[in-house]
């Protein structure tokens, strides 16, 4: 069945590829989608990346792609409210609101702006502070005439989405630990930094510069990238 | 014109969480709206927040989920992006969203009260533990010397003020704690309005409480 998946996925990619290399089709080998950052999933063979399920979900509902990107991120974002102070059946429910709101906004994921890990966060997130929290959002309006535009849109940022995503993780990675753990209580625990500091018993400003410190680390590693 | 102060890390890194209070997300999200810089840093952060997801530890759903879910697949269409929503013509383009969508019917019609070259109009009154108000200052006005106790976080709309910390104009974010002692002046020329909130503790409100912003302590 895996197998199966991966074919469906390939031509519309191996389509893109063929347009981008003097229309010679072929297929899309794996160390090219390593090159790309994209996440790969599953057995040998079968590694379509999230990215590649999401677009199959998007343009064609495809249910086994959606399966797929549900056993990856499912159990994830569960984990995720279960951090965030949800018991476990509000956390079960929640998480299937979330993964059918994957299925139903899937129109809206753009794979050039983000990676499907982000997507996902945000939805998670969003639902978590709507539910959870019973509070609202602030977010801007990409429409809004008072919003200060860019001033030049980034050219082509396709493939930069994905890469950006693989050089984060290997940062997190390279953290020193009091940093990565810290990162870890801000985004996964539903406290402001001073609660956060008071539970460690650090100062307030100590995790401001500790986060300050993690931020400075990774803004490099993105800017070597790029 | 691009902001030159903005917020610090942590307030972006908790914004991107989403672990922040709503005064305080709205002060930085209004931000957002102005700042391009700190929308592509919030991006970034956001980014952050789905490799951290994807490398966390997972939690076995139920045995039924995967069925509930897929039986739930048809149930509803497709989700449609929502449409823009539409800018009354009346709409003071000082304020963008997401402020604007705290302001009912409009600026002007905020329960303003006014005291020595000072308007102010409270919003979000029904969070606790947090002031957020709009401050109308004259410009060129200067206001006492004052420190701080608690956070502050003032953002400028429109118009400009000074303190030994800098010179804050559109789109600017001053951040005060107690450490902060200042003497903020208005520009002169147009009249600053700006976004303050502040996580002054609950003892200090009421009747006697303390105005903590940059320009008046009462
Ligand atoms: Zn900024």
């Amino acid at each position: 069945m895996l197998n199966a998946v991966a074919i469906e996925i390939r031509p519309p990619l191996a389509a893109v590829v063929a347009a981008k290399s003097a229309l010679v089709v072929r297929p899309v080998l794996p160390l090219e989608r390593a090159m790309r950052g994209e996440t790969t999933f599953g057995e040998p063979g079968a590694e379509a990346s999230a990215e590649e399920l999401m677009t199959a979900v998007a343009q064609r509902r495809d249910r086994k792609a959606f399966v797929r990107l549900f056993e990856t991120f499912g159990p994830r974002v569960k984990a995720y409210l279960i951090r965030q102070g949800a018991d476990r059946a509000s956390a079960e429910d929640l998480a299937q609101d979330v993964m059918l709101a994957v299925w139903r906004r899937a129109a809206q994921f753009d794979r050039s702006k983000a990676a499907v890990s982000t997507w996902v966060f945000t939805i998670a997130r969003n639902r978590r502070i709507d539910i959870l929290r019973r509070a609202r959002r602030p977010e801007i309006d990409p429409e809004d005439p008072a919003l200060v535009p860019e001033p030049e849109e980034p050219a082509d940022r396709v493939v930069e989405a994905t890469q950006r995503r693989e050089c984060l993780h290997a940062a997190v990675e390279e953290l020193p630990e009091e940093q990565a753990r810290l990162l870890r209580l801000a985004y996964f625990e539903d406290k402001s930094h001073s609660v956060i500091a008071e539970e460690l018993a650090l100062p307030l400003g100590t995790v401001k510069s500790r986060l300050r410190l993690a931020m400075g680390k990774l803004r490099t590693a993105l800017e070597t990238m790029e | 014109m691009m902001p030159e102060h903005h917020p610090g890390d942590d307030l972006l890194i908790a914004y991107a969480a989403g672990s922040q209070d709503e005064p305080v997300a709205l002060v930085v999200a209004t931000h957002l709206a102005l700042c391009p810089r700190c929308r592509n840093e919030v991006e970034r952060l956001e980014e952050l927040g789905g490799v951290l997801l994807e490398e966390q530890e997972a939690e076995a759903l139920g045995e039924d989920s995967l069925e509930r879910v897929l039986g739930r697949l048809d149930e509803a269409a497709p989700e449609a992006p929502e449409p823009p929503a539409r800018v009354p013509a009346s709409v003071d383009p000082r304020v963008p969203r997401p402020l604007r969508d705290y302001l009912g019917a409009g600026l002007e019609k905020l329960d303003w009260t006014s005291y020595r070259g000072l308007d102010k109009a409270e919003l979000l009154q029904e969070v606790p533990g947090f002031r957020t108000r709009l401050m109308r200052i004259k410009s060129g006005t200067a206001m006492p010397a004052h420190t701080h106790e608690g956070t502050e976080l003032t953002l400028v709309l429109a118009g400009g003020f000074s303190d030994e910390h800098g010179h804050f104009l559109r789109g600017d974010v001053a951040e005060a704690d107690a450490a902060t002692d200042h003497r903020p002046v208005a520009d002169p020329g147009e009249d600053c309005l700006c976004l303050a909130v502040t996580d002054a503790p609950l003892r200090l409100t009421g009747p006697f409480g303390r105005l903590l912003n940059p320009f008046l302590r009462i």
